[in-house]
């Protein structure tokens, strides 16, 4: 038995840091609450164990929220990129994504160093082995015998949770990029009752960037016109590297086919559901029999390293199996494996134990964020770390959980999933998971969630005001157009032409002609003379919202819609065991999620629009 | 909440070999054990789901009201979800209803119309469009009717449906995969491919919007008017079509000042006919006012049976009519072939020309055959998919709204996150057709039709 001492007592004590450790503690202590963040390392805080990158579709989306929202991932992004691009463009503003390489150990020490000197802020290296509630509140104990009294603790321990990881035979405890694991606070938390499940995902081996011919890759450049993430970074990120793309080829595929034995998946070692979105190149392999190739991303680790990531290749086959099939891809045939490829298993909970504001039913003040609640990736962490550290602020502090709706955003989407659909595999974020796509653009995160931020005090009053004034804008802006006519002249018919579309035989509305889909409002900028000097991001906003004016009202007539079931809400009493008629997996599922109203209910799989029929009748009956 | 065991004679009312007495709920069984006595001594309540039972329906006086078969089905696996006996005694109004009221008197209520369907719905049996058609086949008025509402409740709604939703499902997941997964070297969307598969969604939409028409004018009637100029003889016509005297036939021209109307059948349709007032020149002013409704008649009706005095030659007031009638779904029919002929088919190009005697009834059979023709659908058969309700008809029409729209935005070059959503959007259209998804729309219409919460 390690004798215990008395520790500190905090308000909101957040284990892990991560990416959702990290906005976690912020949100909390920024909104005045004693916090303290543990963690097992901290040379590790911030840490990118898989892809040196941050955003891509849905996930760029998800960055410009937490921005929106007062959180820091966005900030730290603009600061450590190394190239950035504007995925989908082209594909419409809905979808335009954006994503940017990052210096993995660069954003790693702005983000410790954010940590250190945010105020109300502690962050100490320790690893918690228990959890336990009392009286008083919950006691953190370390290894070393530290009891740390805290009134609530948000969980994010992401891979680190009896984590295990599996390259061919060989397997052991690990947490992941060779931390050790935190395995007896899984045992802890399973004596909570928490209903724990494995997951498991993998990341492909970092190669020295000298060993790679890259005379015979794709080059893949970054955008010319730079965006940054967060709303308030006022310099566009520069692009200082490069990627390249190589495949995968026959000899490849031969290689991990004729190993496929020696797989800890294929085998049965590993239990753990991996992502279905993010397969290793064995899965990929074997599921996509009939493809000839599969792509690969070289991306570089860091501006002061030499170590080069290969997206798209993970894999848990033993490493020399690993070297083989690396070196049978053309540019790679000398490549030196400085890290290798594995695979890592970990506990986390069933989200469906976990309610909208992220705090675990039934365990009032534990909440839960990041890989724990089943989810996958940097973004859907820090996404669930800011929304678990404001609410655990806010039980503190007495006031209203904050819960984001679907219509508002993709993290509100993101925790309704989680929490209302459960997960069967780590749950990535996607534009398809969201019906309201085109109202949810990145362009338009801040009209979306700042005033939000700013009442929740996240956003300080300077950013607030900048976005005021960038609104304003962009409404006097879209007034404008709508008011101003172009009459038919020949240079403009003739641009019209050139551009394919027809020339103007009477006077036109400018705001028409910003609809025709092969016109943008740049090309008419010399034909209108009136027109305002406005920001960049401005001028897209007016295009986009007048171009999809129709789309939009259509769509926020759909929210509308939801709305209305949204609002009949359930009662929190309720007993489905007396709801007469509800079949047993309905009330079953009914009884695990405890839906706040139909709306919510009507998204339970396994809950059928026959049992909401019923569920209605008894409300109205009731 | 409980829900009360419900009883009723589940077989159609009339004479026959049997009649079938269905109980349902939580004491289905229980109930049926209080009044039937299996000759085997066993108790319902002891047989497995499936099973059945030779015994007698005794009153409570242990007197024997029929002897029968009780067939015990157990929940969730019946007609409703719930526990169900279903009894089969001998037939006769009389003796069923007996057994009902002994049923009734061991604790059942009666059954509202409909009941069992509800139940079946609500317990997840059917979905919304399958339960809408057995309320069809229950309240159906024609043959004609009931064969829509009998193929639709074979689930021939649904699984069209079904067959459309999948289809633009997979347009909608290529859309994804593509803004998804830009990094995955995912093919670019062919248009072509694209375009036709959203062209032959929007063709069976329309398809099925279409039949909505078709088989409302089964249930309810198509519209008709018979029109002609004075004394050719259509309040005869209507009289002959309906068997009976509803116009009043005269000689004198004009008789006929207003329109009377009346329901008849031919073959398989139902005709709202109307007779309306002879169309000519007159100074009569009731008469005149009689003969500016006939040619609003002809504007809104289904059909037009335009009737010719063929014993004698065209008029201007004849020549009039045609003119009138022009481009409208028109019959021409030439009556009083029992008094000879002048005039020729070559009078009425265009149009269909049948040659009857109101008088006697020559011609009849040949002007059902036409009528039936120009509605239409003699070729409507069991396999068809027809929508049945309004609701359906709109959930439809909203799906092809956004097919159509997606494809003549994808055409003008709008990009596909748009056009995705308009997919998306009739998906959604579909899955509320069926009932998949829960919308306000489909909670009220489950309130309406099956009168819940009162």
């Amino acid at each position: 038995m390690i004798p215990k001492y008395k520790a500190e007592n905090y308000d909101v004590a957040v284990i892990g840091g991560g990416h959702a450790g990290i906005e976690a503690a912020l949100a909390a202590s920024r909104l005045g609450c004693k916090t303290v963040m543990f963690t097992i390392s901290l040379d590790w805080v911030g840490n990118m164990p898989c892809n040196p990158s941050i955003g891509g579709t849905a996930k760029g989306h998800l960055v410009r929220e937490i921005d929106a929202l007062g959180g820091e991932m966005g900030k730290a992004a603009d600061k450590t990129t190394l190239q950035s691009r504007m995925l989908n463009r082209g594909k419409g503003p809905a979808v335009y994504s954006l994503r940017a390489q990052i210096d993995r150990r660069a954003y790693s020490g702005y983000m410790k160093h954010a940590v250190e000197l945010q105020e109300n802020l502690d962050v100490k290296q320790a690893e918690i082995v228990s959890i336990q509630k009392d009286d008083e509140g919950w006691h953190l104990l370390t290894r070393l015998g530290a009891d740390y009294l805290s009134k609530t603790v948000v969980l994010a321990t992401g891979t680190f949770l009896g984590g295990k990881v599996y390259i061919g035979e060989v397997n052991y405890e690990s947490g992941p990029d060779g931390n050790f694991p935190a395995t007896e606070l899984a045992a802890s938390l399973k004596k909570l009752n928490l209903p724990l499940t494995r997951f498991k995902t993998g990341t492909p081996a970092r190669v020295a960037r000298d060993s790679i011919d890259f005379s015979v890759l794709e080059v893949q450049e970054g955008d010319e016109e730079t965006f940054p993430f967060s709303f308030s970074t006022k310099e566009a990120p520069k692009n200082t590297q490069v990627c390249h793309i190589a495949y995968t080829n026959e000899q490849t595929k031969e290689i991990i086919l004729k190993n496929l034995h020696r797989s800890p998946l294929y085998k049965g070692d590993i239990e753990g559901v991996g992502p279905r979105y993010c397969p290793s190149i064995e899965d990929k392999i074997v599921r996509f029999a009939d493809k000839k190739r599969h792509q690969l991303f070289i991306e570089p680790c860091g501006a002061d390293t030499e170590e080069m990531y290969l997206q798209g290749m993970s894999s848990s086959l033993p490493e020399e199996v690993q070297i083989e099939f690396y070196r049978s891809i053309k540019g790679l045939e000398n490549v030196k494996v400085m890290r290798n490829a594995y695979a890592i298993e970990y506990d986390c909970i069933d989200p469906l134990a976990l309610d909208p504001s992220l705090e675990i039913k039934g365990h009032k003040g534990l909440f839960g964020a990041g890989q724990f609640n089943g989810s996958s990736g940097y973004e859907e962490a820090a996404a669930q770390g800011l929304v678990a550290g404001v609410n655990a602020a806010h039980l503190c502090l007495g006031k209203k959980p904050l819960v984001l709706s679907r219509a508002s955003s993709y993290i509100g989407t993101l925790i309704d999933d989680l929490v209302t659909k459960g997960c069967s595999d780590p749950y990535r974020m996607m534009t398809s998971r969201s019906e309201y796509r085109l109202i949810l653009r990145q362009d338009n995160a801040d009209e979306r969630l700042m005033p939000t931020g700013y009442e929740l005090g996240l956003v300080d009053e300077a950013t607030y005001g900048e976005f005021l004034n960038r609104k304003e804008l962009k409404e006097r802006e879209i007034e404008r157009v709508k008011s101003v006519f172009l009459a038919p002249s020949e240079e403009l018919n003739q641009v019209l032409e050139e551009k394919g579309t027809s020339p103007l035989t009477t006077g036109t509305r400018l705001s028409d002609l910003i609809k025709r889909p092969q016109l943008s409002y740049k090309d008419l900028a010399p034909f209108d003379k009136g027109r305002p000097m406005l920001p960049n991001e401005v001028a897209e906003k007016v295009e986009t919202e007048i171009k999809y004016e129709g789309y939009i009202a259509r769509q926020e007539a759909q929210v509308a819609e939801m709305l209305r079931l949204e609002k009949k809400l359930i009662p929190e009493d309720i007993c489905y065991d007396d709801v007469y008629g509800l079949r047993l997996e309905a009330k079953e599922k009914l009884n695990r999620v405890r839906p706040k109203n139909i709306g919510q209910a009507s998204r339970i799989s396994g809950v059928s629009p026959a049992d909401i029929s019923v569920l209605l009748i008894y409300l109205r009956t009731e | 909440m409980s829900n009360p065991t419900v009883a009723a004679i589940s077989t159609p009312s009339g004479e026959g070999g049997i009649s079938v007495i269905r109980i349902s709920g939580d004491d289905a069984i229980a109930i049926a054990d209080s009044c039937f006595c299996a000759f085997s001594g066993e108790r319902l309540s002891s047989l497995a789901g499936y099973r059945a039972a030779y015994g007698e329906v005794k009153d409570s006086d242990g007197a024997v009201l029929d002897d029968g078969v009780a067939l015990v089905f157990r929940a969730p696996k019946s007609f409703t979800g719930e526990d169900t006996v279903e009894i089969s005694i001998h037939g006769g109004r009389v003796v069923a209803r007996g057994v009902l009221r002994r049923i009734l008197e061991c604790g059942a209520k009666l059954a509202a119309g409909g009941e069992f369907t509800k139940r079946a719905f609500l317990n997840g049996k059917l979905d919304l469009a399958k339960a809408e058609s057995i309320m069809g086949v229950i309240s159906a008025r024609s043959d004609a009717a009931l064969k829509i509402s009998q193929a639709a409740k074979s689930g021939s709604v649904s699984r069209k449906t079904e067959e459309i939703c999948e289809k633009l499902l997979h347009t909608a997941a290529c859309f994804a995969a593509y803004s998804d997964f830009p990094d995955e070297d995912i093919p670019d969307l062919e248009p072509e491919k694209f375009i036709s598969l959203l062209s032959s969604c929007e063709e069976e939409l329309s398809r099925l919007i279409e039949g909505f028409d078709m088989g409302r004018v089964v249930s309810e009637g198509i519209d008709c008017a018979i029109v002609g100029k004075p004394n050719v003889g259509k309040s005869t016509l209507m009289n002959l079509l309906s068997r009976s005297e509803k116009s009043i036939v005269t000689d004198i021209a004009g008789t006929t000042r207003d329109i009377v109307e009346t329901t008849v059948t031919v073959g398989d349709i139902t005709l709202n006919l109307a007779d309306t007032a002879g169309i000519r020149d007159t100074a009569d002013i009731v008469e005149s006012l009689g003969v500016k409704r006939a040619i609003e008649r002809t504007k809104t009706a289904g059909i037009i049976l335009a009737v010719f005095d063929g014993s004698s030659p065209l008029d201007n007031d004849d020549r009039l009519l045609i003119e009138e009638i022009k481009d409208k779904n028109a019959l021409i029919v030439l009556n009083k072939s029992d008094l000879g002929s002048n005039t020729t088919e070559k009078d009425f190009e265009g149009f269909t020309v049948i040659t009857v005697s109101a008088k006697n009834g020559a011609g009849e059979k040949e002007l059902a055959a036409a009528i039936e023709k120009l509605v239409g659908f003699k070729n409507l058969s069991p396999d068809d998919t027809i929508l049945i309700t309004e609701r359906q008809r709109d959930c439809a029409k909203r799906a092809k709204g956004f097919v159509d729209e997606a494809m003549a935005s994808y055409n003008a070059g709008v990009t596909l996150d748009a056009v995705g959503v308009m997919v998306d959007s009739a998906v959604e259209a579909l899955l509320e057709l069926t009932g998949k998804r829960v919308t306000n729309e489909v909670s009220d219409e489950v309130f309406k039709r099956f009168c819940i919460g009162k």
